[in-house]
């Protein structure tokens, strides 16, 4: 057997594709892309909702709200050592982030604009990105599929708090179910978005579905999330702003209106709301912790050497 | 140590009464809320994010510590007031916290030299009130000891290895020392002094490690217990409390 | 979501992974956590730190923030020395030496659980 027989072998038996495995360049460099944008994201994604956190409005919230952040910082973290694994460093992935010459989810380069935000965050941000990683717990490489294992665990907590966080506020005062309807009307649009280019468009899709690392395509990924999300804003009381929403005996599903994918693609191409805020406070956050880094790591050094000594 | 202790409060400003218990609580439930709040600032911003998690965990002990404290000061008192009643609606002049947990964050330096002096008097507060008749807050105590036990050595690891790393990092936590030196005869006064010399052999001795100097200045600050604060703890409270002055009484 | 990196029309779908720069300004580490007391260490991630008291207060923070160990180690990445059995020929023996296998000895049913 060559080492690519096996390879498709392994991953056709539904096996894990393990990190001193030989597998194509162009799975190797598909997965660092993905994993990386997918540890991107979660590490800018601290951003939009530590935004809130030193205005909670209650003592409550904001223990809630501090761990989410706090966990996001921790899905990065093990997203990065899972692209480790592939032969890239994190510091470089970092370095490429702030070039701009890496992506992360462009859901983060809108502005959370009131507290109701961060419920519409945990429901839908939340919601889609559990509805893709499900998926990926089962992806043929070992590394990604457990982190996302882990990832899966901790973010139920993420979208539900969200979803409590609303109910709160539609039960509340005709002001608090405003402002929750105000941020789906924000945030319904960028969350389909989220699922990325329809199928006819996808460049990677039909590849990464072959190599397991994709297992879902982005429309039926999108379906799915409708589908599963009408239902939560018809409990809340809240309207989804899509005039064509409607269900569809026929197929099973709901049909929804056009996206505007020349917003995502401004979008995706740095003209967001908030892409460029959000690269500067995370190239500053790096640069002002320089010296510290450094520091650290010569007083390892030194403290080597001295017991060396 | 000879200090010279300066109130920032008027002459003439009474004291809060420590002795009361329902501002005893209060005034350490102040400690932990602000320096939380000021922590919580850091998300997104630390060094590596190894780091940004550790001070999340910092930021929601205190926060838990916090929780704790005004809710079992609210029962103490009596009058219903719960915890976000005691937190969000009492102005600057009400807050009896410390100086030192309400200064800026500075840079990473500042942020665990202040962090590693209040942790160090933590750990001795809390040994001490673990033992307290109030069975519940004994209980708090020691909940609370754990915790800032860790933080120490979190803390005074980091101080040690930023005092000892390169030049620019002895200098920088130099500075932040040199700072904040003025803000810790405070932490000692009234109920607390009984604890000092403990916390002065554990500063001492980490910072001997850390090779940086005690400053010889004598001056000392202080006034936060009697609610006379610095300029900066009126935005710490003004945007904490922002949603539930701007809907007052709204459930969230 | 997709974590798929769109590619914007005209843009190419290159994606660089390697920079100019050197290395990680610190080390990484494997961290093992027990679970609970009378079971083994199991590796559970890795993470980034300058020395081992960083490392092993990261891996608290960062692993065990839901009460998720009772004890846990840290080890340098670099000093994790692997073998890989699937790849030594030794490997398809050993499957061949079937006597070191329990099931293929016949006890009579009469001695009982064995």
């Amino acid at each position: 057997m060559t080492p690519e027989e096996r390879f498709d072998a392994v991953v056709a038996a539904e096996d894990k594709i393990e990190p001193t495995d030989w597998m194509p360049e162009g799975y190797r460099k598909t997965l660092i892309r993905q994993i990386a944008q997918h540890a991107h994201s979660e590490i800018i994604g601290m951003q939009p909702e530590g935004n809130w956190i030193t205005r909670a409005p209650t003592l409550h919230r904001k223990a809630i709200l501090m761990a989410k952040v706090q966990d996001e910082a921790g899905h990065g973290l093990y997203l990065y050592a899972a692209a480790e694994t592939l032969g890239v460093k994190r510091d470089q992935l970092q370095e490429l982030l702030h070039q701009g010459k890496h992506k992360y989810s462009s859901i983060f380069n809108y502005p959370t604009l009131s507290w109701s935000d961060m419920g519409a965050i945990g429901w839908l941000v939340d919601g889609a990105a559990i509805t893709n990683q499900v998926m990926l717990t089962r992806c043929s490489y070992g590394p990604y599929a457990r982190a996302m294992v882990r990832i899966c665990k901790e973010e139920s907590f993420h979208q539900r708090q969200g979803y409590e966080l609303l109910i709160r506020l539609c039960q509340g005062t005709p002001e608090q179910k405003a402002m929750a309807q105000d941020s789906l009307n924000r945030w319904w649009w960028p969350a389909l978005m989220m699922f990325g280019p329809p199928d006819s468009e996808s460049t990677h899709t039909e590849q990464s579905m072959t190599w397991k690392i994709k297992r879902v395509t982005n429309d039926d990924l999108r379906q799915q999330f409708v589908d599963m999300t009408v239902p939560q804003a018809e409990y809340l009381g809240l309207e989804i702003p899509d005039p064509e929403l409607t269900w569809n005996e026929g197929r099973g599903h709901y049909d929804f209106g056009p996206i505007d994918w020349e917003e995502f693609w401004a979008v995706v191409k740095g003209n967001g709301p908030m892409n460029r805020e959000r690269i500067e406070h995370k190239l500053k956050a790096w640069e002002d912790g320089a010296w510290v880094r450094e520091a650290a790591a010569a007083h390892a050094i030194k403290k080597t050497a001295r017991s060396a000594a | 140590m000879s200090e010279y202790i300066l109130s920032d409060a008027p002459q003439g400003t009474p004291s809060p009464d420590l002795g009361d218990h329902f501002i005893f609580l209060l005034a350490h439930a102040d400690d932990n809320m602000v320096l939380a709040q000021r922590l919580g600032e850091w998300i997104s911003k630390a060094p590596e994010l190894e780091e940004d998690i550790a001070m999340g965990n910092f930021a929601l002990d205190h926060l838990g510590v916090a929780r704790a404290l005004y809710t079992h000061a609210g029962e103490v008192e009596g009058k219903g007031r719960g915890e976000d009643k005691l937190a969000m609606y009492r102005s600057e002049r009400e807050f009896m916290n410390v100086l030192l947990v309400e200064r800026p964050n500075g840079d990473f330096a500042h942020t665990m030299v202040r962090q590693f002096l209040f942790d160090a008097y933590q750990v001795e507060l809390w040994s001490y009130l673990s033992g307290s008749d109030d069975e519940t807050l004994a209980g708090i105590a020691g909940r609370a000891l754990k915790e800032a036990t860790y933080h120490l050595r979190h803390s005074s690891a980091w101080v040690i290895r930023l005092g000892d790393g390169t030049d620019e990092s002895n200098r920088r936590t130099q500075k932040a020392l040199d700072r904040l030196w003025k803000y810790t005869a405070e932490l000692f006064e009234g109920e607390s002094e009984r604890y000092r010399s403990a916390w002065e052999s554990t500063v001492a001795n980490v910072f001997d490690e850390a090779h940086m100097a005690i400053p010889e200045d004598p001056y000392q600050r202080s006034g936060g217990r009697r609610g006379f604060h610095s300029e900066h703890l009126g935005f710490l409270i003004a945007e904490m409390q922002w949603m539930q002055r701007s809907y007052p009484g709204l459930e969230w | 979501m997709t974590y798929d990196v769109p590619v914007a029309p005209g843009e190419s779908g290159d994606i660089e992974t390697t920079t100019n720069s050197g290395g990680d300004v610190w080390p990484m580490w494997e961290v093992f956590v027990r679970a609970r007391r009378g079971i083994s260490h199991v590796h559970i991630g890795s993470l980034h730190a300058s020395d081992p008291e960083a490392a092993l207060q990261n891996a608290r923070d960062v692993y065990t923030r839901r009460g998720e160990g009772v004890s846990v180690w840290v080890v340098r990445s670099a000093d994790v020395h692997s073998f890989e059995p699937e790849d030594a020929v030794d490997y398809i023996d050993a499957n061949e030496k079937v006597y070191r296998l329990a099931t293929t000895y016949e006890i009579p049913d009469e001695v009982g659980q064995m």
